[in-house]
């Protein structure tokens, strides 16, 4: 076929400029080449996402149901059984924000720490930057808390909740310590669920622990009061921050009365802690990736 | 000319457990039995490709060929020496491509020339003519797990060819398929020749190597064996390990009736 031959042609003919270097085929610049490369990163992400959902009649609207009956259950047995919202008001609302938080990490860690070993062939045959398979693990599990928002948001709305920009903020910045933290962790057991299947072990007890460390079945004025003048080493945890802007975000504007909530049942210099929880996750998402790259090069002949 | 591939210098060495938990590496270690041993499955080789050389890789099977292929396509990096490649490269290794089971044949062909480089435009462009190639039919939709091997290697084999690469690595691509496809995918890969990108094909069958390539390289036990000519370079195969005239005589027909 000479159209081949012809295009070659035209490609070199304009392009000598152009011309790649000879370089390591290897070569990698990470979690950049990853974002460089969306367009595989959309494919492997919308592939994760369909397969979950294969072959099932409501589809999409699980992840509907799912947040809400355990929202409705956690509303019931707080309220009603435990009687709880007598001490704290909203409590469902109070807990489900922290579920969200829980959630959207112990899902990143879980699948993520799967993820290179459950790509297996293609991680032995194609040569593509292999932190691809932790990062969409991780965007599923952050795409399925949109749902979850809706949901918390429609119930803070009837309890009388009006968004506020400062909300929107700790909102945003909840996410993104969620997710940071998330990566940082799915990029490290990802390589390590390689040469130690043990990691998915220890990953369910991590999650076990990350849904007690945090605000969440219980109210952060608790650990205040018990552990008087050591918060700050709770505190130090990012998902700990991140439980509690959401709950600035949420469950403040639900109360009767916001600003005395928010001074009651939340640490001083929130949105300072937040942000120093950001750029802790940062910095542990630059260890994460360090972690990776030291253990990429044995990953093929070990899978 | 320019080069092509660059190979210097390179060893990759692997690793070989004989134990996994930790209560029988405990237990070798009392018994003073080996807990590991390494492997060097390539052994200080270097060659030098220039754009538009067609090579033809021999050696006998565990003699690092698709190692060697792994570390120039990227997937491995080398334990010592370096490895440069000029451009973007496609290719089948060791029988087939990298697909997803649970993916049809359709989404996997996308997923792996995006893999490959290729761009949504690019892959939507080419799509017919990589099915039309595939010739897979009505299967189109249907998971890849559910594939024959030789439907498998087909569609793995068609989206390879299909990508502008300037690196075509081919190999065994011929293992599992039967003749009027192996005569399709020769045909295709002369084409890739002549259109002057530079072609590594791996393959037993001495008639196709003849065919396709002008220059020789074998390995032996992960060693550079033998660099130069396509005939020298196939007889120095087959003056090494069997004589056999029989097999001989086979790979021959094999080669000579595609």
């Amino acid at each position: 076929m000479s159209h081949v031959a012809d295009r070659r042609e035209a490609r070199h003919a304009g392009g000598q400029g152009v011309q790649p270097q000879l370089a390591p085929p290897s070569a990698t610049t990470g979690l950049f080449e990853v974002f460089r490369r969306r367009y595989l990163l959309r494919l492997l992400v919308s592939r994760e996402i369909a397969a979950r959902y294969q072959g099932s009649a409501l589809g999409m609207i699980w992840s509907y149901i799912n947040p809400l009956s355990q929202f409705l259950i956690y509303y019931f047995v707080m309220g009603f059984i435990l009687n709880l919202h007598d001490n704290v008001e909203n409590f469902a609302i109070h807990m489900f924000a922290g579920i969200i938080i829980t959630g959207i990490f112990t899902e990143c860690l879980s699948a993520g720490t799967r993820s290179v070993v459950r790509n297996k062939g293609l991680v032995q045959k194609m040569a593509l930057p292999r932190e691809m398979f932790p990062v969409a693990a991780v965007l599923v599990s952050a795409y399925h808390v949109l749902p979850e928002i809706v949901i918390l948001a429609i119930a803070c709305v009837w309890t009388g909740w009006t968004p506020d920009p400062l909300g929107m903020v700790a909102l945003v910045l909840s996410v993104l310590i969620t997710v940071t933290v998330g990566m940082a962790g799915a990029l490290m057991l990802s390589a390590a669920n390689v040469f130690f299947r043990d990691i998915s072990n220890v990953v369910q007890i991590v999650n076990n622990l990350v849904r007690f460390g945090v605000p969440m079945i219980y109210p952060y004025i608790l650990v205040a009061q018990r552990f008087h003048g050591h918060t700050e080493i709770y505190l130090a945890n990012p998902l700990a921050s991140s439980v509690l802007l959401m709950q600035r975000a949420f469950w403040v504007g639900s109360t009767e009365d916001p600003a005395a909530t928010a001074s009651t049942h939340l640490p001083d210099h929130l949105f300072t802690r937040g942000i120093m929880a950001l750029l802790l996750s940062l910095v542990l998402l630059g260890f994460g990736q360090l972690v990776f790259s030291r253990l990429e090069n044995k990953i093929p002949e070990r899978l | 000319m320019t080069e092509s591939i660059v190979v210097d210098q390179v060893t990759k060495e692997f690793t070989l457990r004989y134990h996994r938990t930790f209560k029988q590496v405990a237990m070798a270690r009392l018994k003073r039995q080996q807990v590991s041993n390494t492997f060097t499955a390539v052994d200080d080789v270097s060659f030098t490709v220039e754009q538009g050389e067609s090579i033809g890789l021999m050696g006998l099977n565990g003699s690092g060929k698709s190692t060697l292929l792994k570390l120039v396509n990227g997937i491995m990096r080398p334990d010592q020496g370096r490895v440069l490649t000029r451009g973007r490269i496609a290719g089948l290794i060791a029988t087939g491509a990298g697909f997803h089971p649970q993916l049809t044949g359709r989404d996997n062909i996308f997923l792996n020339a995006a893999i490959l480089g290729m761009s949504e435009a690019e892959t939507k462009r080419k799509f017919d003519e990589i099915v039309e190639f595939a010739d897979v039919g009505r299967f189109l939709d249907t998971e890849v797990g559910h594939y024959s091997s030789g439907m498998y290697s087909r569609l793995g084999f068609s989206v390879a060819i299909h990508v502008d690469s300037d690196i075509f690595l081919a190999d065994e691509v011929l293992a599992v398929g039967d003749k009027p496809f192996k005569k399709k995918c020769l045909q295709r890969m002369q084409e890739v020749r002549d259109s002057g990108r530079t072609l590594v094909y791996v393959s037993h069958a001495a008639g196709s190597v003849r065919k396709m390539c002008d220059r020789v390289i074998v390995l032996e036990h992960g060693k550079l064996g033998f660099d130069g000519d396509v005939d020298a370079g196939i007889k120095y195969v087959k003056y090494d390990g069997d004589t056999d005239d029989a097999t001989e005589q086979e790979d021959e027909e094999l080669g000579a009736d595609i």
